[in-house]
């Protein structure tokens, strides 16, 4: 067996090459892909944060929220990261069991739609799950599920068990139906073209015309208005209200660097931070910026009601809910 | 008897490669159960899933296969302008990123696709893609242009004095298949439903994508679900072993099916004119045929992608180095590696078992386990590069030999006698007798390699930091970023280095005239 | 001279004995039966099938623990003689050396050889741009240029035409005289032991009798040799 060894001298030998970076303290930050991507908020947020800092902030990304935790899990205590950024409503509960997170001790003045007072998971953006159409295209728009479930229209979803919208949509129906999520997934079965893994293959099959609608947030035809200057994207307002998407962060308990995590977390909810969220996240600013929004965001369709399961409730309805999502789609 | 002492070194070489594939494939496994914390059982659900995993396979691998023996055929033995250009472009839906290929076959075969607005001008209902003929149509584009070219190099094995004996013998077209073209089919055939098959078998987005829903469900799928939605590593460990034992099977079931090659070989001389009539008729709209069914969604890509692929923001064009990078260290492991596996493999059996295991190992296992490897000793960051590489290769590793061994067998048996008779040294025998009949097969295996590399979206996701995104990474962050425009640009952009890539290396490697 | 003694050859069911001797500078046919094992035969003294009794010697020394390439010998095999992807002059060239790094006195001497066969000019064709009696011709003209003591030809000509393959017994001759070599030769036709080799060995049911005069044979053939050959 020399194998092992020279790997692990390999190892040694590419530790010991590292350059250690000892005068400037390092904070990192966990993070989905697409926090971190070239077109999302991550580049201007370092920015803004280094700025001040006097730190380097190195983003570790891991492919989205769900992806991230289980990163999160595997790694343990033995974690590099010291900040996590990107778990969401669904995520919470398990993160806090792991018992790797401090409180982050902050108590700033948030602009969601719940009240919110979690002590170690603050939010940082937040939108709500809708079916998203084009305009020019959809008529007849449904405005409600039993609407949806009586149409002729398709509609394009993503998978629960590896994409977070999808399981938004899970616990959307579970929170509006909680007697009657069987019978609405057997109904919406055959509107269903096809479920995809993630949100970018389902929006990308959309924008190609697969389907009439796709599973999505109220947010997204803000992109289509700003960005492609294309105002025919909307969101169909369902009268059950519409299931919220919390993003939030937390604060590592084995952090290296414990002050500079929490002025971080604290940095979140100021303007450096929350002006780059609703033009490249494309959601809604836990804080609103000084700037405010861009106009295209008061088009979007405002749900009446907002729904939201508890961490608690979302935890321990998910398996039951999803045996009977598989149960009502594999007929 | 052999009589020539093989190099102490080349064994060597080839244990050390065995050693590192068992290692990284059972290390990573091990590191996944290791980390578990109690045993798993598996679901209804999880059979459901290794049910559906096997058939959408089996299906893809006859199909692609039997389609690809009258396109191989037509393209072995007609000669006409373009033909390599065709041969290359024809390659390209296996090297795609699936995600680029699903969107090319739904320009065609969506909704909105071309197939189904000439149906409704014809007045016929339109088709739905999804299901598992959906699955198994988008196997077959991916795995056609494969089983094309590994049949293909069983009919360049056909000696030229074989299909002159059939033309001067007036064999009609079925004494010839029964004679000359059966007897190699039976060679070849079975290797290549294998390879198709096992590709299939850890198939993950197309199935998913395509599929419509959690009947859809493949083995991949759910151990990308045990790691991702349940946190179950156990599970996640027991699913790959019940994936791995299905390609295991798939393996000694080949094992018992492959024939040894037969020992009559001839002296690369031109084969005599192919027969016209009703076989050219044939040839002509068997290549007609695929090129539709390959070329038309691959135009529709590069339609898409043509209007964007100048404006691509700069950290595209940084990926694109990466990606350079990296499949250039891939290239170069794989070369390593199936030398010596070839070399060790000419007289003995397990390397080509070993290499064709790489396979049956699920790339989410192995990416997850290598993590939890290296993760207490360094920053799996800086490891992105070497891990994704050597991942690569060992992907590739399974068609580089099986287009290399049948090669390097087939030299030895007609010359080995020869060289041994004249003295020839280890190295001469290499340099003389081996590497030129080894040249065009080599071209072609790195060839793929550097392709299957360039176009790989696997265990970099879970290694890379900020700055070492690759090109399919890119495109899928454009595409989390609402930037379809973009996102249609940078798969154009892939689907040009990975031809690029593929041509340059096989030509490179294997000489002009390479495409056969 | 070439002894073979006590020579014992298993392969699977079939057994080989052979015990003969063969003086240096004859000419020796061997004939007999399709199947009776004459290229096992050959092939064991040429090294490529292994003994399971006795020894073979050359001068009185044991050459049946040498590796082929050290045997005092030349093969020509029924086909394969020539690498395809070498020139005629390569595949000539590896007779001197087999890592084609040849002197300048080297050249010359393959050309000589080439020119001696009658391949003048023919050098850099590859084997698929000759004819079957050229390709005969390169093969020849190696092993007159390797020079060693003994030839032995298995069956290298029997795809050619009566006219072209006496043309190539004759080189053969040649080439044996100007080397002073031995030659021995697999044959399925009688015209071809009588018209190169006095002698004859005859391998028939896991045996090897001779050698003998080839004339006296032909004359008057054993049961075995006659119905082979089609006496009644």
């Amino acid at each position: 067996m020399r194998f092992p060894s020279f790997v692990a001298g390999a190892l040694a030998a590419t530790a010991l090459i590292t350059p250690v970076q000892a005068q400037t303290p390092q904070l990192r930050v966990l993070t989905y892909d697409s926090f971190i991507s070239d077109w999302g908020p991550g580049p201007a947020i370092e920015a803004a944060f280094e700025a001040n800092c006097g730190c380097d902030l190195v983003f570790e990304s891991a492919g989205d929220g769900a992806a991230m935790l289980a990163r999160l899990l595997l790694t343990g205590e033995r974690s590099t990261a010291d900040v996590v950024l990107g778990l969401d409503t669904n995520l919470t509960h398990a993160a806090e069991a792991s018992g790797l997170f401090a409180p982050h001790g902050q108590t700033p003045d948030l602009e969601v739609p719940v009240a919110w007072n979690d002590p170690l998971f603050l939010p940082y953006d937040w939108s709500w799950f809708a079916f998203v159409y084009d305009t020019t295209r959809t008529e007849n728009v449904p405005s409600s599920f039993d609407e949806l479930i009586a149409s002729d229209l398709s509609i394009i979803i993503q998978d629960p068990r590896s994409s977070t919208p999808g399981l938004g949509l899970l616990m959307w129906i579970e929170a509006a139906y909680p007697e009657r999520a069987a019978e609405i997934w057997a109904g919406l079965a055959p509107r269903i073209v096809t479920v995809t893994p993630g949100w970018s293959e389902a929006y990308g099959l959309f924008l190609e015309g697969e389907a009439d609608m796709v599973l999505s947030y109220t947010t997204s035809p803000a992109y289509h208005a700003i960005a492609e200057d294309n105002p025919n994207y909307a969101a169909a307002g369902f009268t059950e209200g519409h299931y919220l998407q919390v993003e939030v962060a937390g604060i590592l308990a084995n952090s290296s660097q414990p002050d500079l995590a929490r002025d971080f977390i604290a940095f979140m909810t100021t303007d450096g931070f929350q002006s780059a969220i609703p033009e490249t996240n494309w959601m809604y600013p836990a804080v609103m910026p000084e700037s405010g929004l861009n106009p295209a965001f008061d088009a979007l369709h405002v749900p009446e009601v907002s729904l939201l399961l508890t961490a608690e409730e979302a935890a321990t309805q998910r398996d039951g809910a999803l045996d009977v999502w598989r149960e009502a789609l594999a007929q | 008897m052999i009589w020539r002492i093989e190099p102490k070194a080349l064994l060597w070489a080839a244990v050390l490669v065995a050693a590192a594939l068992v290692l990284v494939n059972l290390g990573a496994l091990g590191a996944v159960i290791s980390r578990s914390e109690h045993g798993a059982t598996l679901t209804p659900a999880d059979w459901a899933a290794a049910r559906f995993t096997v058939t959408q396979a089996l299906w893809s691998a006859a199909l692609s296969v039997l389609l690809a023996i009258p396109v191989a055929r037509a393209l072995a033995r007609r000669r006409f302008f373009g033909r390599g250009l065709l041969v290359v472009l024809m390659g390209a839906p296996f090297i795609l990123p699936s995600l680029v290929a699903i969107t090319g076959l739904l320009a065609v075969f969506g909704r909105n696709g071309l197939f189904n607005e000439a149906l409704a001008l014809l007045g016929i209902a339109p088709i739905r893609i999804y299901g598992l003929h959906g699955v198994v149509l988008a196997h077959v584009f991916f795995n056609l242009p494969l089983s094309v070219r590994l049949i293909l190099q069983g009919w360049a094995r056909v000696p030229a004095e074989h299909q002159r004996l059939s033309a001067s013998l007036g064999f009609g077209a079925w004494a010839r298949f029964r004679h000359i073209e059966a007897p190699m089919l039976t060679r070849v055939v079975p290797g290549a439903l294998a390879v198709v098959f096992l590709i299939c078998l850890t198939s993950f987005a197309v199935a998913l994508i395509l599929g419509g829903g959690p009947r859809a469900t493949t083995l991949e799928l759910a151990i990308y679900q045990a790691f991702r939605f349940d946190f179950d590593l156990g599970r996640a460990a027991i699913l790959a072993l019940l994936q791995a034992a299905i390609g295991a099977a798939a393996l000694l079931i080949l094992a018992r099916l492959t024939l040894p090659d037969s020992g009559i070989s001839g002296l690369d001389r031109t084969a005599p004119p192919p027969p016209g009539g009703l076989a050219r008729l044939l040839d002509a709209s068997s290549i007609a045929m695929a090129a539709l069914f390959l070329l038309v969604p691959l135009t529709l890509v590069v339609l898409r992608g043509a209007p964007y692929i100048l404006g691509l923001p700069a950290p595209v064009w940084l990926a694109l180095w990466q990606s350079l990078k990296v499949a250039t260290l891939s290239v170069g492991l794989l070369a390593l590696m199936s030398a010596a596996l070839t070399l060790a493999g000419l007289h003995r059996r397990w390397p080509e078992g070993l290499g064709m295991a790489a396979l049956i190992a699920s790339p989410m296992v192995i990416g997850t386990g290598l993590f939890i490897l290296i993760h207490p000793i360094s920053d799996p960051a800086h490891w992105a590069l070497p891990v994704t590489a050597f991942v690569n290769a060992a992907m590739a590793l399974p068609f580089a030999l099986r287009a290399l061994l049948p090669a390097a067998r087939r030299a030895e048996a007609d010359f080995a006698r020869l060289s041994l008779s004249l003295g020839l040294s280890w190295r001469a025998h290499l340099r003389l007798v081996l590497w030129p009949r080894l040249r065009r097969p080599a071209g072609f295996a790195l060839a793929l390699g550097a392709a299957l590399s360039l176009g790989d979206l696997g265990v970099i996701v879970l290694f890379a930091q900020t700055g070492g995104e690759t090109l399919p990474m890119q495109m899928q962050r454009l595409m989390g970023a609402y930037r379809t425009g973009d996102a249609a640009g940078a798969a154009l952009l892939l689907l040009i280095v990975a031809l690029a890539g593929f041509v340059l290396v096989e030509r490179l490697i294997g000489g002009r005239n390479a495409d056969a | 001279m070439l002894t073979l003694d006590e020579v014992t050859i298993t392969q699977d069911d079939f057994t080989l004995r052979a015990d003969f001797r063969i003086n240096a500078g004859a000419r020796v046919a061997i004939i007999g039966p399709s199947g009776a094992g004459k290229s096992t035969l050959v092939g064991a003294i040429a090294g490529f099938v292994p003994l399971a009794q006795g020894r073979v010697l050359w001068e009185g020394a044991r050459i049946d623990t040498l590796p082929p390439a050290k045997r005092p010998l030349s093969i020509l095999f029924q086909d394969n003689n020539l690498l395809p992807h070498l020139t005629v002059f390569d595949n000539v060239a590896l007779g001197v050396n087999p890592n084609l790094r040849l002197s300048a006195p080297q050249r010359a001497s393959v050309l000589h050889a080439l020119e001696q066969v009658g391949l003048e000019g023919f050098e850099t064709r590859k084997p698929a741009q000759l004819s079957g009696g050229q390709i005969s011709r390169t093969a020849l003209a190696r092993v007159l240029l390797r020079a060693r003591p003994l030839i032995v030809l298995d069956e290298p000509f029997a795809a050619l035409g009566p006219a072209l393959k006496a043309e190539m017994l004759d080189l053969v001759e040649g080439i044996a005289a100007q080397n002073r070599a031995t030659v021995l030769m697999i044959t399925h036709d009688p015209e071809d032991a009588r018209r190169l080799c006095p002698e004859t060995i005859v391998v028939a049911r896991g045996e090897t009798q001779g050698p003998t005069p080839t004339d006296v044979l032909l004359a008057d053939p054993p049961p075995d040799l006659a119905e082979y050959l089609g006496h009644s």
